[in-house]
């Protein structure tokens, strides 16, 4: 049976195909929805873990003990599981292993572009990289198989239109693999440098013999048509160079991005006139071709920055350009915003007259980085805000600490910021930092995380006690506000910052987004009040604008009943008592 | 058959995703090869959101890119602007008449361009323009404005109106079905 299937929800086929039993994750655009989709099947154990170091090594503990494990995150994600993938190379399975990262060329969702296949090279373990759904099905299989055939991990490296593109999927039953028998072995799992010096010369066997494999077995597929233009490609790129040349060129496409071929690559060369790499990102493909001897065009013609598509193989290669219908006037840009009713959006609000230092994170709230909020002064990765504010006061002194703040999601808080909390109450720091916690992982989708008691299926669950975790650590000071009582807030954000010492703010509500919470009817404006003076707008909600030519052409403010939740924060923001409900409601 | 481009566009919230999983579903049962691409994530949250569908005998890349779009359906006039370049001379623009202030034209930064529609006719271009959220509204649910537009253009896709529409019923969540036929009846009345 075929099935129109999403890149990711393919992977988790193949995982339940492949007869996976254990899989831990974090969240992360665009590798999300694999575990979600993988939660659906009941043979499979899934979690999402705190952060993706604890999922890597929660699926490499279970390979250990002999079933087939698995882990997802996004590319700056394996950043965090860098410190196990590189010593897992070094010991390798039991159970096979994969481990999916999913590269965000374009930045539709991610602070970086990053090159995730730099991760498989600097710790020496194998990538596979599919193009389309059906691939991502067939490679995860095939990455069991290999994980245990050559005694390693396998990453599996997708991106944004692999993950988040749906195609036709060849459907199989499952595969059972049993959990295999966990035997003792000192020199091959504990990597002490006396058993790591002999593992990493094993390394380097096992990865040439993964080499030779790889220029027979298939995994890299050769097309020849015209011979006149050579295309080297793998993932999307195969897809977007087969659609701008067809069948006026000739495709050697990788299957496997790691460890490359040498063989086959320069058999491919010695038969087209003209070769080029197509690659994503990174010179890692053209660089390998260069090493060995293989003359190859690249990003001489090919941009390092940005998403590829067939329209820049089509230009670069054959010089030919296609044009649609211009629309003549300027189009205005539409940033994506903190949503209406969003708890966020009270915080901010609370703090904008504060004049503070912001050390911002990832999550939903980095959206109000953006005008009219413009609430953050930093954002890098995940929980630096909380890390970062430390070193800012420490640098700046104890007259800054008493004007700037770290705001930190709680899933984010919980990935990493808590270290950098520990960090601030052992070195004596006086930092205030505030969490966000609305009750659940928001940018991603709404998944459930150690902080809101529910686990990835929706079970009820013990909660991280955000409050008795600070106290724990040494934080005295711990408050919670409502983001909606905008004057509590500023008030306790204020008394905060006097004190002397580290203190934890947690404003709390949950995401509006969420189906449990009960929402007030829109709010309407009273033209008789409004005076058109754009006071509201100071809020950033796209349910709320300044329209016509009421109040000498200043307007009157208008809210739009389909997006509004009633959250109020505009009314506040209202010095002439011109928003309310409707009488009645 | 050669590749049709469709590309489905609006602000994130809209409903363009069922829209898209609609269409694939009705693409495959006819046999055809079919890619879709979605986004998912930040643009989410109130953005500028694209869907591409592409379908025939082999489809190759998931991305449409300019001047390569069959048919583009916008789910708010602003966005038909922004992707018109996508479209090819000969294309068909559908569009919501439904206006969105993105956050530059709330803050007063931008304007909001006067008579799009109206504008991108004046080029050539063939304009069907619908009052989707209106007729949405009437079916019972502002939300069912994607399977209005599904509605206008089932008429270009091909295939009959009761394929559609048990497709369309098929897709959507069983609680929403009789809203969304409903829709459905409107959209391709509408035309």
């Amino acid at each position: 049976m075929k099935s129109l299937m999403l890149g990711n929800e393919a992977v988790a086929r193949g995982l339940y195909e492949a007869g996976v039993t254990v899989v831990s994750s974090y969240p992360g655009t665009p590798s999300t929805e694999i575990t979600e989709y993988a939660t659906q099947y009941d043979e499979i154990y899934t979690e999402w873990a705190p952060n993706e170091k604890v999922a890597f090594e929660v699926a490499f503990g279970a390979a250990t003990g002999g079933a087939r494990s698995f882990c997802a995150m996004k590319h700056v994600g394996l950043n965090v599981a860098a410190d196990p993938l590189y010593t897992a190379s070094y010991i390798g399975v039991n159970g096979g292993m994969v481990c999916a990262v999913a590269d965000d060329p374009g930045m539709h969702s991610s602070q970086n572009e990053q090159d995730s296949r730099h991760h498989a090279m600097a710790s020496k373990t194998p990538m596979l990289e599919p193009s389309d759904s059906a691939e991502c099905l067939e490679y995860t299989k095939l990455a069991f198989e290999l994980s245990e055939k050559f005694d390693v991990p396998f990453l599996l490296r997708l991106s944004t239109r692999i993950s988040h593109g749906r195609s036709l999927v060849e459907l199989s039953p499952r595969e059972e693999h049993p959990v295999k028998e966990y035997k003792k072995d000192v020199m091959k799992n504990v990597m002490m440098p006396a058993m790591a010096r002999l593992r990493h010369v094993e390394v380097e066997k096992r990865n040439e013999a993964i080499r030779v494999w790889a220029e027979t077995s298939g995994i890299n597929r050769v097309e020849y048509n015209d011979t006149s233009i050579g295309v080297i490609c793998a993932g999307s790129t195969y897809q977007y160079a087969r659609e701008a040349l067809g069948e006026r060129a000739s495709y050697f496409k990788l299957g496997m991005v790691y460890p490359l071929p040498v063989d086959s690559l320069k058999e491919f060369a010695g038969k087209v006139d003209k070769l080029y790499v197509v690659e994503e990102l990174d010179d890692i493909i053209e660089t390998h071709c260069k090493k060995h001897g293989i003359n190859v065009i690249g990003k001489e013609i090919f941009p390092v920055c940005g998403e590829f598509s067939q329209s820049i193989v089509r230009q670069e290669i054959l010089g030919e350009k296609l044009s649609g219908v211009e629309y003549d006037k300027p189009v205005p840009p539409r940033p994506p915003v903190l949503c209406a009713g969003c708890p966020h959006r009270g915080l901010f609000v609370a703090l904008r007259n504060l004049k503070l230092y912001v050390s911002g994170d990832i999550g939903c709230y980095t959206l109000g980085a953006q005008a009219p909020l413009a609430m953050m002064d930093t954002c890098v990765c995940m929980g630096a805000s909380v890390s970062g504010l430390h070193g800012f006061n420490v640098a700046r002194g104890s007259e800054q600490a008493k004007k700037s703040v770290a705001v930190v999601g709680d899933s984010t808080f919980i990935h990493s910021g808590i270290t950098g909390l520990i960090n601030i109450a052992y070195n004596k720091g006086i930092s205030t930092v505030i969490v966000l916690d609305n009750s659940i992982t928001g940018m991603t989708g709404h998944q459930n995380n150690p902080a809101n008691g529910l686990t990835i299926k929706g079970d009820p669950t013990v909660s991280v006690n955000l409050e008795a975790l600070a106290k724990a650590v040494g934080i005295n000071r711990v408050v919670v506000v409502d983001p909606f009582d905008i004057e509590g807030t500023r008030k306790a954000v204020e008394a905060e910052l006097a004190s002397e010492e580290p203190s934890l703010i947690i404003a709390r509500r949950p995401c509006a987004l969420l189906k449990t919470v009960k929402h007030n009817p829109a709010m309407v404006v009273d033209t008789e009040k409004c005076t058109g003076c754009k006071s509201c707008l100071k809020a950033g909600c796209p349910a709320i604008s300044v329209r016509g030519e009421a109040n000498k052409g200043r307007g009157n403010a208008i809210i739009d009943p389909n997006q509004c939740v009633g959250c109020e924060i505009c009314a506040k923001l209202c010095a002439f008592g011109a928003i309310g409900f409707r009488e009645g409601k | 058959m050669s590749v049709k481009n469709i590309i489905i566009v609006g602000v994130g919230g809209q409903g363009t995703l069922l829209a898209s999983r609609i269409m694939g579903n009705a693409f495959i049962e006819k046999g055809y090869d079919v890619k879709v691409s979605e986004v998912h994530g930040m643009s989410q949250r109130g953005g500028s959101v694209v869907t591409y569908v592409r379908y025939g005998d082999k489809v190759y890349s998931p991305l449409i890119d300019k001047g390569e779009a069959d048919i583009i359906i916008a789910f708010e006039q602003l966005e038909a602007a922004r992707w018109l370049p996508y479209l090819k001379p000969d294309g068909i623009l559908i569009s919501s008449t439904q206006k969105i202030d993105p956050m530059p034209v709330i803050m007063g930064k931008a304007e909001y361009p006067e008579n799009i529609l109206e504008d991108i006719r004046a080029k050539g271009v063939k304009v069907i323009e619908v009052d989707a959220l209106k007729l949405a509204e009437e079916a019972g649910s502002a939300k069912s404005t994607n399977v209005v537009l599904l509605g206008v253009a089932a008429h270009f896709l091909g295939f009959d109106k009761e394929t559609w529409k048990r497709i369309v019923c098929s897709t959507v969540p069983k609680k929403t079905v009789e809203i969304n036929e409903k829709a459905f009846e409107l959209g391709h009345a509408a035309k």
